[in-house]
């Protein structure tokens, strides 16, 4: 009776949306006490997408839905790690919002939706999809924002993300249509056999500005990063913990899909401009970091400066390029949830954690989470032998294949320098005194996480060849 | 388009004005029937309300009191329409036409008779839905621009009230366009054709009181209507207006009271199918299709309407706002999925389609 | 479809008239000083953006456009905007403070799109020709229903999800436990039993003195 339009290919993100449902209406009869279900639900959830998209893997690229969705190799090994990310930040989460009565079952909802929104636009066929997971995905982040209603701070920063992303998400709306109207079609696919028949790419290179500075939102690059310092530190830790994760994979594949697959013919267009944003990006985001006092809005600024990393690996406009891109996001958010983890650990009640004199002395109190806390700062200042260091090599030798050994020079100089407030970090845990004698009072699951997360810093780094493994596999 | 009488009629004129003067004379017959209609249902009104209380109700005006209607709006028309210094002028004025052109407008795709609709557009159902949700703005400027706390809260009410009742009115109607296969009212009509059991009612009926109930709402008649509820708010978001001003409010509801009428008969009760359609032993013309039947279904709902003012207490603002969005739009949605499933296993009549 | 052609038919004379009210109403939303007006003046661009697609025997956008908009969304907008009260004077405090900055920034957009759009037009073959009229007992309607079920299912699935996030947001940030509001539970009220409002206590009748 039905035509079923390939659905098997979406059957992670047709699994997902229907539990959602559940755990929505499973959360509506539970009380406050019995609420860890719908946490175990939403892990379990996780748990079957992963099962499914292992499941209904592909080894080469298929699509469905006519057309707008798209299942590739790429797509699984993003959505696999997607869904370890958000398991993560959930895990991660847990003891804070208990300890502040925010545990409620619209976080994991507004989480899970957030991760449907990362699914959609890693399978995205065409800019309709690609739209409809960006603002599925905002949408959700601005609620969980602004999720901890008594925190004024939080709603203003909730506020101030939801202006301008919603103007962003208006630029990249813009630059499609336009790109529609040139090209005649929103299929990604046929977009770019379309724009490399168009003679004169003035209009492209103007819709081109509209949906790279869209992009350039999403990603917090500079010069539209505006709104990461005051979000990351606005929100509540967990949300703060959960943007910085997994959203990246999804501006990732925002840029991919959108600018290597739809406007591969345009490269030498938007090459430029990403060089710019690039370049912005690091230096910013490494010489404003140095300033900082707190520690949620230093890895802000840090984040904008791995940002440019990011970046570096994509406007090679190579396959090498785009791996090397891929494997920088990983390692950054390995190392994103594991710092933000690291603030959740020390949190208690009535005390954030978040600024960088909370960390005085963390060796005495507690010698094994000072040495997670170091191997994931040293990690993300790109220290060797730590992942953080390959990523940076990765992305580096990407510009340099493409000819562009200046770009290469400016990165390693703005690494240096980003060093320095990582291990400004490490000082205050090892040489200054404690300002406190209250131990660590979280749970053992999340110790036992964070454990693991920042081993995987060490060993994914004296190991790298795992990981880029996996990359090389999704993008042969 | 045009019949063949009335083409002959005008065959002086170029072919365009044919049809726009066709029309027009039309508009304009289809316009004086249904404010004479509105008239009478102002005195049958005050008739069947006194009789239900046990009093007399307007007799003096004419036989019976037929009369009555035309001493009103000659009353109305001579009155001095005063306009608050601090009113908004052109809104306050304009407000009324507001509430009262989309009420008119709407009738244009009703279907009269078999073969008998003025514009015979397919989406005919979202146009009545459209044009009844924009008839909002009458009442929401009208509090707005008098510039005074009754009226406005008036407006405030009749926002909120509407919009939540449009909802499960449009559910409601989802539910027919489901059974019909077709958003014009004619082909919902012919739908329901056939057997005892073919009427929408039946298959709907949850469907029909929710949409019933819900039009007396969104014509903010009693029991809801604490859009004008004279014990809390003087009289709502019209308080400030007096002779025709406020009488094209007046009219305005009292079209839609009749509007709302014949689409609940078009809708559930076979428009202007014959009741005794299956009856094989009835004479012909007992069981043709006629406008007669239209105007009996509507007569019915016409006094329900009055019958429902003179019995029930008004509700609470709170309890409204309950009923529509806890009760009504919940059960819609799941009688559309009993629907569904009905339309699945081919039960019902559009077992036959 | 504007007039291509030298006459002047009567769907191009509505076309120019309806852009013309639209335009002005369109204007007349940002120069508007009172945000009631200004709502009100989006309110007939709407109206009149929808005749316009009625001419383009688009009837299904158009009616949708009136019923979504028209009707519930600009009610809404209204509603708000309406209870606030809102002080324009106040808001302009810094125009002219900001007001250079933002000239140029104005005129920098401007001359942008007015040198794209002159050099090459974007690029795009403006000699389309007018598609032609829908054959008698095309259904709009219908059409855009079997795209929407078959060609665009994906999207329009997920624009389904996109719409219950909205209302999982708006309920999770809007609705919490306020301390001495009150509220009526029905169900509590109709579960009731009278054990539960008198207590019936029996008692020894007291003795004579």
């Amino acid at each position: 009776m039905f035509d079923n339009f390939g659905m098997q290919a979406a059957a992670a993100e047709i699994f997902l949306i229907a539990t959602i449902c559940v755990v929505l209406l499973v959360d509506v009869f539970l009380s406050d006490s019995k609420r860890w279900i719908t946490y175990a639900l939403s892990l379990l959830t996780l748990a079957g997408c992963a099962w499914m998209t292992l499941s209904y893997g592909v080894n080469e690229r298929v699509s469905a839905f006519s057309g707008m969705y798209v299942a590739d190799p790429m797509g699984d090994v993003l959505k696999l790690f997607s869904y370890a990310t958000v398991a993560v930040s959930f895990i991660y989460a847990r003891d804070y919002l208990q300890r502040r009565a925010l545990f409620k079952g619209e976080y994991f909802v507004l989480g899970l939706v957030a991760l449907l929104g990362i699914m959609v636009m890693i399978s995205a066929g065409n800019l309709l999809t690609v739209y409809l997971g960006v603002e599925l995905l905002s949408l959700s982040l601005y609620a969980m924002v602004a999720f901890d209603r008594e925190s004024t701070v939080a709603a203003e920063s909730a506020m101030k993300y939801f202006v301008l992303g919603a103007i962003a998400s208006g630029m990249l709306l813009y630059g499609f249509s336009i790109m529609y109207g040139i090209a005649g079609t929103l299929q990604l696919d046929e977009l770019a056999v379309e724009l490399r028949s168009v003679e004169s790419p003035i209009g492209l290179v103007f819709a081109l500005v509209f949906i790279i500075a869209g992009v350039a939102f999403k990603f917090g690059a500079v010069p539209f990063h505006m709104w990461v310092p005051d979000v990351y530190h606005g929100a509540p830790t967990p949300v703060t913990l959960f943007i910085g994760a997994a959203p990246k994979i999804s501006s990732f594949v925002l840029a991919v899909r959108v600018l290597a697959e739809g406007l591969d013919s345009l490269v030498a267009n938007w090459q430029d401009m990403l060089i710019v944003i690039s370049v912005l990006s690091m230096a910013i985001g490494n010489i404003v970091a140095i300033a900082q006092t707190n520690l949620k809005r230093m890895l802000a600024y840090s984040t904008v400066s791995h940002v440019g990393f990011i970046l570096l690996g994509i406007l090679a406009g190579t396959n090498d390029g785009y791996r090397a891109a891929m494997y920088y996001t990983f390692a950054y958010v390995i190392m994103s949830v594991g710092s933000f983890g690291m603030i959740l650990l020390l949190a208690r009640e009535g005390f954030e954690a978040d600024r960088i004199d909370d960390f005085r002395g963390l060796n005495r109190k507690s010698p094994w989470f000072a040495a997670v806390m170091l191997m994931l700062m040293f990690s993300t200042a790109g220290v060797p032998p730590f992942i953080g260091f390959w990523a940076k090599v990765e992305v580096i030798a990407a510009v340099l294949d493409v000819g562009l050994a200046w770009l290469a020079a400016l990165a390693v100089l703005f690494s240096v320098i980003g060093a320095f407030y990582y291990l400004r970090v490490v000082k205050v845990m090892y040489f200054d005194e404690p300002t406190d004698t209250v131990d660590i009072q979280a749970g053992g699951t999340l110790r036992a996480v964070l454990s693991l997360n920042g081993l995987a810093v060490l060993v994914l780094g004296i190991v790298p060849s795992v990981l880029i493994d996996l990359c090389v596999r999704a993008l042969p | 388009m045009i019949p063949e009488f009335a083409s002959n009629l005008l065959s002086f004129l170029p072919e365009w004005m044919q049809a726009t003067t066709w029309y027009g004379v039309v508009a304009l017959v289809l316009f004086v029937s249904i404010i004479l209609m509105m008239a009478f249902l102002t005195l049958i009104e005050r008739r069947v309300i006194g009789a239900i209380q046990a009093r007399i109700g307007p007799n003096r005006v004419g036989f019976k009191g037929i009369g009555q209607p035309f001493a009103d709006v000659i009353k109305l028309l001579v009155k001095e329409i005063i306009i608050p210094s601090n009113a908004n002028k052109l809104l306050f004025v304009v407000a009324p036409l507001l509430a009262l052109i989309p009420a008119l407008c709407t009738w244009a795709v009703v279907p009269f008779a078999p073969n008998f609709t003025v514009a015979d557009i397919n989406a005919g159902l979202l146009y009545i839905l459209a044009l009844t949700s924009a008839g909002i703005y009458g009442v929401i400027l009208a509090g707005w621009a008098a510039n005074s706390k009754y009226a406005f809260l008036g407006a405030m009410r009749a926002a909120a009230q509407m919009v939540a009742y449009e909802i499960a009115m449009g559910f409601a109607l989802v539910g027919v366009v489901m059974a019909a296969g077709s958003l014009n009212l004619g082909e919902i009509i012919e739908a329901q054709s056939g057997g005892h059991f073919s009427y929408f009612f039946w298959w709907l009926l949850p469907l029909f009181f929710v949409y019933f109930i819900s039009g007396i709402a969104e014509t903010n008649r009693a029991p809801f209507d604490v859009v004008e509820g004279e014990s809390e708010i003087v009289a709502g978001f019209h308080v400030e207006y007096s002779g025709m001003a406020f009488a094209v409010f007046f009219v305005a509801e009292y079209v839609n009271m009749i509007l709302i009428s014949a689409l609940t008969s078009i809708f559930f009760f076979g428009g202007w199918l014959s009741p005794f359609e299956s009856w094989t032993w009835l004479p012909g013309w007992l069981r043709a299709p006629s406008f007669i039947w239209l105007f009996i279904k509507v007569w019915f709902f016409l006094f329900c309407f009055l019958w429902f003012r003179a019995t029930f207490p008004r509700y609470r603002y709170d309890q409204i706002m309950r009923l529509g969005w806890k009760v009504f739009i919940p059960i819609t949605l799941v009688w559309i999925l009993v629907e569904g499933i009905l339309w699945y296993y081919q039960v019902g009549p559009w077992a036959a389609a | 479809m504007p007039g291509i052609g030298k006459r002047m038919t009567l769907t191009s004379i509505l076309f120019y008239a309806f852009s013309a009210v639209l335009v002005v109403a369109a204007l007349g939303v940002i120069t508007a000083r009172n945000p009631v007006h200004a709502a009100l003046f989006l309110v007939l661009a709407f109206v009149n953006s929808a005749v316009l697609w009625l001419l383009m025997e688009a009837e299904f956008l158009a009616i949708v456009l009136v019923l979504v908009y028209v009707g519930a969304v600009m009610v809404l907008f209204l509603f708000v905007v309406m209870m606030l009260d809102i002080n324009v004077a106040q808001m302009r405090e810094g125009f002219t403070r900001y007001a250079p900055l933002g000239i140029i920034v104005a005129l920098l957009v401007v001359i942008e799109i007015a040198s794209v759009v002159w050099v090459k037009r974007l690029g795009v073959d403006t000699t389309t020709a007018v598609p032609a009229a829908a054959p008698e007992g095309y259904s709009n309607t219908q059409a855009l229903g079997e795209l929407l079920y078959t060609h665009y299912l994906y999207p329009f699935e997920l624009a389904a999800m996109l719409l219950l996030l909205a209302i999982i947001a708006a309920i999770s940030l809007t609705m919490r436990k306020r301390r001495g509001f009150k509220q009526q539970d029905v169900a509590a009220q109709v579960a009731v039993r009278p054990q539960d409002r008198i207590r019936i206590v029996k008692m020894a009748p007291e003795k004579d003195a």
